[in-house]
């Protein structure tokens, strides 16, 4: 287990094209509302592209629809790359 | 079924819940393809088939019922206390067919609350593109609720979702998504995620036995992603932006153009035919020089604000809005403001009201008030009628560089006043207000769709008719006090002031056209008007204006519209109606110095009044709803007040 929890990657330093399966999304008062939009664990994210001069990521969700997050809400979402 | 049943419409935000709105009432709710367009709760009615009829409730789109901004609160409210007025015997949940897991989240929750639900799967067509179609009879089987097929663009299934509606409808009771009562809930973040991450496991296994096939097709994908990587791209992101913004301007200026003379022809023949035909008398003249001119002010700008609403609204429906929200976060957050909100200041430019309406989305308190603090800023439509009187009175029929039209420059200068004016401001009010609260952006991204003109067309004509009939009832009481302030005065006075005319040019015969000339400037300097303009007249003089302008600046007081009508009605008393408005302008001299009126400095100068000046009641009237005091909207009629005088007084002598 100790050995996978620091293989995890957050959403926020992937670049375009890169994806993983969510494993964790970190304790914050934004956590609910990214489970509700789809980021629970188990679910395929990708991401898409970035806005330019750090802005905004889009991310696809396991297929069906894109996100737009900005970098700290990312940040809050750890990924396992290696299941990708 | 004796009584009529009340139907609420549910559902994630962007699912079409508006369109089967339309398409179930008959009426034209605002239809976007962007998340959060709906912000309130609308009621209409839908018959159903003879003696059936069912009260219809829009709500806004949200993800759960645990609300997070101000527009999913009124779900929450509704939905959640069955004790409210507006609370529904059934619901409809509307859920996009091509992203169903996600959909089906609310969808559970509202299970569990135990009302009454039909499940409505739309966009099937996109569905069907993307080869993600669910097995709609397997989906009522294992969730237990009618399911139907709806497209909101074209109605199909809408005949199978109304014979739904009419048949009874048993709260789901046999089972439960979840065992926990989610009213509980409602302030444990921690226990929302537990129990959400529950119910995507059960929305997933019941999927799993649904799902026909799934392949996506890879053309729309790479075409879609194409799009995206062009318009979110660090160059070409930005200059598509500005250069569409700078297009619609030269756009309104060129094609509204010819439209705009035909229909101030007219309205002078109308004039002209009311004076020679009617019997002479105060009625008539009251129609010739007060009415006629008064709503032919209003009408002639119809073709510029339908085709601004036109192009605001394909940028809507296409999905490109989202993507303007992505680019602009990074770059307006320094401002005190939120990528979200763009989309309430691009809506401003058509009407204050609904902009501001739709910062419901903004979830920080703090991003929220500021974008409300300065969406008046945006140059709405109401505007647009000054600022073109303005430019075809005082800025040269030119081109800018060889090819930018310098009337259309002048006016994307006016409206880039605006939105610089908007961000400073914005920025001065993030360093004044100071909250802990922490914004976020966390938004989807819609998939591009063509804009369905029939749609767009009736939405266009549904808000210029908005906008006439409103602007067109004020204008119409303005433009008849107007006339019998300009036409009467003191009766001592007039004389007084006609007689010395008389004895100054004795050898003007009363049939000559000098005479005429001057006995109507006399007529209107000594009227009430005359009189009240003089008044004020040191007040607006620094800026520019003479005491007309500044009649017509009172008068726009309430509503920025009425400025362009009143204008016309001021000029029209004793006139022939031989020339239009603009000519009239040009015509006018100071009759002590000789010099016109009308100059550059005094035409820009008028303009940045406009731009800055809060003149509009009922946006004043929203911002008090919208924040609950009257604490802002008076912050807001003070500073920009101030703006409006200062930067008014700074043009005139910058350019005199
Ligand atoms: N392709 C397709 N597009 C649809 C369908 N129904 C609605 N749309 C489009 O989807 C977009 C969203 O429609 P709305 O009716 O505004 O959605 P809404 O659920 O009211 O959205 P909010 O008010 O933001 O929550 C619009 O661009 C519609 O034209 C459909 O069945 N198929
Ligand atoms: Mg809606």
């Amino acid at each position: 287990m100790e050995g996978k929890a620091l293989s995890l990657r957050a959403l926020s330093v992937l670049r375009p094209g890169e994806g993983g399966i969510v494993s964790v999304v970190a304790s914050h008062h934004l956590a609910p509302k990214l489970v509700e939009m789809g980021l629970f664990p188990g679910k395929e994210v990708k991401v898409l592209f970035r806005a330019p001069f750090g802005g905004p990521m889009a991310v696809e969700i396991g297929g069906g629809y894109t996100l737009s997050l900005r970098e700290d809400e990312a940040m809050l979402v750890l990924l396992d790359p290696e299941n990708f | 079924m004796g009584e009529k049943r009340n139907i609420a419409l549910a559902g994630n935000p962007n699912t079409g819940k508006s369109s089967l709105f339309n398409l179930l009432t008959g009426l034209n709710q605002h239809v976007g393809n962007f998340p959060g367009v709906t912000v309130d709760k609308r009621t209409g009615e839908c018959r159903l088939g003879p003696g059936h009829a069912a009260g219809v409730l829009d709500l806004p789109g949200t993800y759960s019922i645990f609300p997070r901004s101000a527009d999913e609160r009124i779900v929450w409210e509704v939905l959640g206390n069955a004790a409210h007025p507006d609370h529904p015997q059934l619901v409809v949940v509307a859920a996009d067919a091509s992203n169903l897991e996600r959909n089906l989240l609310l969808f559970t929750q509202l299970h569990d609350l135990g009302l009454p639900l039909i499940l409505a799967l739309t966009m099937p067509d996109m569905a069907l593109e993307r080869g993600s179609m669910v097995d709609v009879q397997a989906l009522s089987f294992h969730l237990g609720v009618p399911v139907v097929v709806v497209n909101g663009r074209t109605g199909e299934g809408l005949d199978d979702l109304k014979s739904l509606l009419m048949s009874d409808i048993p709260a789901p009771r046999a089972f439960r998504f979840c065992v926990t009562d989610l009213l509980t809930l409602a302030d444990q973040p921690e226990a929302q995620i537990r129990d959400t991450e529950w119910r995507y496991s059960r929305i997933r296994e019941i999927l799993r036995k649904c799902q026909v096939r799934k392949d996506s097709n890879q053309d729309t994908a790479s075409l879609r992603s194409r799009l995206d990587r062009f318009f979110v791209h660090p160059v070409w992101g930005y200059l598509v932006f500005v250069g569409l913004l700078m297009l619609i301007f030269q756009l309104i200026f060129r094609f509204a153009e010819y439209p705009m003379e035909w229909i101030e022809g007219a309205f002078l023949a109308l004039s002209r035919l009311a004076a020679d035909y009617l019997p002479a008398g105060v009625f008539t003249d009251l129609l010739s020089e007060g009415v006629i001119p008064g709503i032919g002010g209003v009408v002639i700008f119809i073709p510029q604000i339908a085709l601004l609403f036109f192009i605001l609204s394909i940028l809507e429906e296409s999905g490109y809005m989202a993507r303007v929200v992505f680019i602009m976060d990074k770059l307006v957050r320094p401002f005190g403001l939120n990528g979200k909100s763009v989309v309430p200041l691009v809506s401003s430019v058509a009407c204050a009201i609904p902009g501001i309406m739709s910062t419901r989305t903004i979830p920080s308190w703090k991003d929220r008030l500021i974008t409300i603090l300065v969406a008046p800023l945006m140059s709405c439509s109401a505007r647009l009628p000054v600022f073109m009187l303005m430019i075809r009175l005082v800025v040269p029929d030119g081109n800018l560089w060889g090819f930018f039209d310098l009337r259309g420059a002048v006016l994307f200068a006016m409206y880039a006043l605006g939105v610089i004016s908007a961000i400073a401001v914005a920025w001065v009010f993030g360093k004044i207000i100071r909250t802990g609260e922490q914004g976020f952006l966390l938004m989807e991204l819609p998939a591009y769709q063509l804009p369905r003109l029939r749609y767009v067309f009736l939405h266009v004509r549904e808000k210029a008719g908005v906008f006439v009939t409103d602007a067109g009832k004020v204008i119409l009481a303005i433009s008849i006090v107007l006339w019998v302030l300009a036409s009467y005065g003191p009766p001592g006075q007039m004389n007084r002031a006609l007689e010395s005319m008389k004895q100054a040019h004795p050898e003007w015969s009363p049939d000559s056209p000098e005479y005429k000339e001057a006995l109507a400037a006399v007529r209107l300097e000594h009227s009430f008007i005359g009189i009240i303009g003089r008044g004020i007249e040191p007040v607006i003089q620094p800026l520019g204006y003479d005491w007309k302008i500044g009649i017509a600046l009172i008068t726009s007081f309430a509503a920025r519209e009425v400025f362009v009508g009143s204008m016309a009605t001021i000029y029209s008393v004793g006139e022939d109606f031989e020339e239009g408005l603009v000519e009239r302008l040009r015509d006018e001299r100071y009759p002590d110095s000789g010099q016109p009126v009308y100059t550059l400095a005094s035409g820009l100068s008028l303009m940045v009044f406009y731009v800055y000046a809060m003149q509009c009641m009922s946006t004043l009237a929203i911002v008090r709803r919208e924040t609950r005091s009257w604490k802002w909207p008076l912050v807001q009629l003070l500073y920009m007040g101030v703006l409006a005088y200062a930067g008014a007084w700074i043009t005139f002598v910058t350019f005199s």
